[in-house]
């Protein structure tokens, strides 16, 4: 009999099975989610495959109630997931924060569509950049990976989990309407790595202060309700012991250790694949789906003797700052190409100060870029 | 029960399920406030039930109510304004054997989380809510929620209230709650009966208890300023649901009745869906 969890072998896979399956793999308990294109098959792969693994799937009255499922589902001692796409992006902004707030370890997958408001729902865009890293309320900080392909969208998933899980942060898919509809070889491994929920090894007792971070450590351990380690869960700024307070050391403490537990270790968390990079005149950074109209029009140009490179960035948050620095140092321009009107490119000339030049590529969504078009666009640079 | 030369002092039955070291220490509700009368009813509901305190969660939301939840000693999840069933329901679905047990006051229930509370009731989801009813959102001074009867003043009607409130208990009835009953603090008795009912059916349940808010609702009704006279107005607005149904159509103006309404079985969510995940592993063949 197979491992239910774990479907190793070669596969001819849409984009968001794959995710499906990656979540499975990564230990996920429960998905809770609300049909939305272009994410809604990830929850009918859900519904289908997470009974077979004695998992729980739910569908939420909205992506309100999916998100409070899940959160209530991971401090239940699950490891959970919600899909979403558009308008339900919108809407998991509050729980989010709560998240966020809480350090609930959690996946949310954003599969891009084409906006704002409805927009057009089955078509690709990447203009979520923005609302998964700065959507909710305050100061907190976030994992986003971004796939470009089906194979990605397994291996990734199954990163999130992990990341999310280290970093008791929501760790999201930041995948497009393109990698959603897209079938393509897949390879699921024999084995695949699990991040395990680390708990606390101390016993509950009088003493032991749930919320106090181990030296050395950027987060405390995580115990689930009926442990007996008297639990208090609040979105509330709080002291180690979980009470809640107003005072401005406890708020700075906090909300400072929310942000920089990402933030400080975005080197180790830094995901990129590059080419031609080392004598480029030219980089073309590019993410996604559009990363692979970048990398082909990259070794088209190289083709013709182009002094051009390519950059794709797999970690979208936290911004991998140092690497976009050193890669972008000696090149003369950089162009961006994404499907929204300049979010990653804004990061980019961050990155770079105003002596580089960088140039967005832009495509507001609907259509994505072709490598004649990148390639033509190089041209024009050079 | 206090000597003066040894003095003698009887621990509160409820001290022991308390949580000291939030604000506003012991608590942060306003005097004559009915919400620490509803905590203590739970409490003792749950004593008296001999539940293991480890095994019980409680969930609140924002707000004066949503409070109730920081001061169980045991687990706790204070979540977000009208969403406390959301996340009740995913903590039952990961851990079924917890006793989930949800306070929300009348906005939270009924107005921001009023498809949380009708969806929770039509799955069926093993989990408890306790509707804190005192008519006001007290925490940000006294405006008007869902539950607010017709020509009220309040913060946000200072010239009557031109919308009329709703039954929360016939609400969820009609979602499909399997225990519905409805108190007011002036009835601890039958309060801790409700609580204790509900807590035990494996299914949606339901209790509302009618509360008093005398800094806000009764001040601006001139219902009392104190909890005393608001419990004289509840006596004489809320009747035994017995007595009710005897009642004249003439009888029945500005009267509204309390007791039990509904207790009955219907397939449960929580129970349904891990009894698939069994169903399905055990027949997986890969």
């Amino acid at each position: 009999m197979g491992n239910p969890r774990l479907l190793t072998g070669i596969h001819l896979m849409q984009g968001q099975q794959a995710c499906a399956e990656g979540a499975l793999a990564a230990g996920c308990n429960l998905f809770a989610g609300y049909p939305i294109s272009p994410a809604t098959e990830i929850a009918e792969a859900m519904a289908r495959r997470l009974p077979q693994a004695g998992g729980i799937y739910l569908q939420g009255a909205d992506e309100l109630d999916s998100l409070t499922i899940v959160i209530g589902s991971v401090w239940g001692g699950y490891k959970s997931m919600t899909a979403t796409s558009g308008n339900g992006i919108c809407l998991m902004q509050e729980n989010i924060g709560y998240a966020a707030m809480t350090e609930t370890p959690c996946v949310i997958v954003d599969m891009m569509r084409a906006g704002p408001g409805t927009g057009i729902a089955t078509k690709s865009a990447q203009g979520d950049i923005y609302q998964v890293r700065y959507g909710s309320n305050g100061d907190y900080s976030i994992i986003a990976l971004a796939p470009e392909s089906p194979q990605e969208m397994f291996d990734l998933t199954v990163e999130a989990f992990n990341l999310s899980e280290q970093y008791r942060v929501p760790a999201f898919i930041l995948g497009d309407e393109i990698l959603s509809n897209l079938r393509e070889r897949v390879v699921i491994p024999s084995e695949v790595k699990v991040t395990p929920r680390r708990k606390p090894t101390e016993k509950p007792g009088e003493g032991y202060k749930t919320w106090a971070v181990p030296e050395g450590q950027w987060v405390p351990p995580m115990p689930a309700f009926g442990e007996g380690y008297h639990m208090a869960v609040s979105s509330f700024a709080r002291t180690a012991d979980g009470a809640p307070s107003q005072a401005y050391d406890v708020q700075k403490e906090m909300v400072g250790r929310l942000w920089n537990k990402v933030e400080a270790n975005a080197d180790k968390l830094t995901r990129v694949e590059d080419g031609f990079v080392e004598d480029a005149e030219v980089l073309v950074v590019g993410f996604g789906s559009v990363a692979r109209s970048v990398k082909a029009a990259v070794r088209q140009a190289r083709a013709n003797g182009l002094k051009v490179g390519f950059s794709r960035l797999i970690g979208i948050w936290p911004f991998p700052d140092q690497y976009v620095a050193r890669v972008g140092k000696n090149v003369k321009k950089v162009v961006v190409a994404e499907m929204n009107m300049g979010r990653v490119s804004r990061e980019v000339q961050r990155c770079l100060g105003r002596d580089t030049e960088v140039i967005l590529s832009s495509k507001p969504g609907v259509a994505m870029h072709t490598p004649v078009e990148i390639l033509d666009q190089i041209r024009k640079v050079m | 029960m206090i000597k003066t030369e040894e003095a003698e002092v009887l621990e509160h039955p409820a001290i022991k399920y308390f949580r000291f070291g939030a604000p506003g220490n012991p608590h942060i509700w306003c005097e004559g406030c009915g919400i620490g009368q509803i905590w203590y009813y739970t409490a003792i509901a749950i004593d008296e039930l001999g539940l293991d305190p480890n095994s019980v969660v409680w969930v609140g939301g924002s707000g004066c109510t949503g409070r109730m939840c920081t001061y169980w000693k045991y687990d706790y999840m204070h979540t977000l304004h009208g969403r406390p069933l959301g996340f009740a329901t995913g903590i039952k679905l990961a851990n079924p054997d917890l006793n989930v047990i949800c306070h929300m006051g009348d906005g939270e229930t009924s107005a921001i989380g009023g498809n949380h509370l009708i969806q929770t009731a039509r799955r069926n989801a093993n989990v408890t809510a306790i509707c804190v009813n005192n008519y006001t959102y007290g925490m940000t001074g006294g405006q008007y929620s869902p539950t607010t009867p017709i020509g009220s003043l309040s913060a946000t009607s200072r010239y009557g209230l031109v919308e009329d409130g709703f039954d929360l208990c016939e609400l969820v009835t009609a979602a499909g709650a399997t225990y519905v009953a409805r108190s007011t603090t002036t009835n601890p008795r039958p309060s801790i009966n409700f609580i204790k009912k509900a807590i035990q059916k494996k299914g949606f349940s339901f209790v509302e208890i009618i509360s008093q808010c005398p800094t806000f609702y009764g001040r601006s009704n001139k219902l009392g300023d104190n909890s005393i006279e608001m419990m004289d107005w509840m006596k004489k607005t809320y009747v035994r649901k017995e007595q009710f149904d005897k009642m004249s159509a003439e009888e029945r103006q500005g009267k509204k009745p309390w007791g039990e309404f509904v207790d009955t079985e219907r397939p449960e969510v929580v129970s349904a869906l891990h009894q698939l995940a069994k169903t399905q592993r055990e027949a997986y063949r890969g």
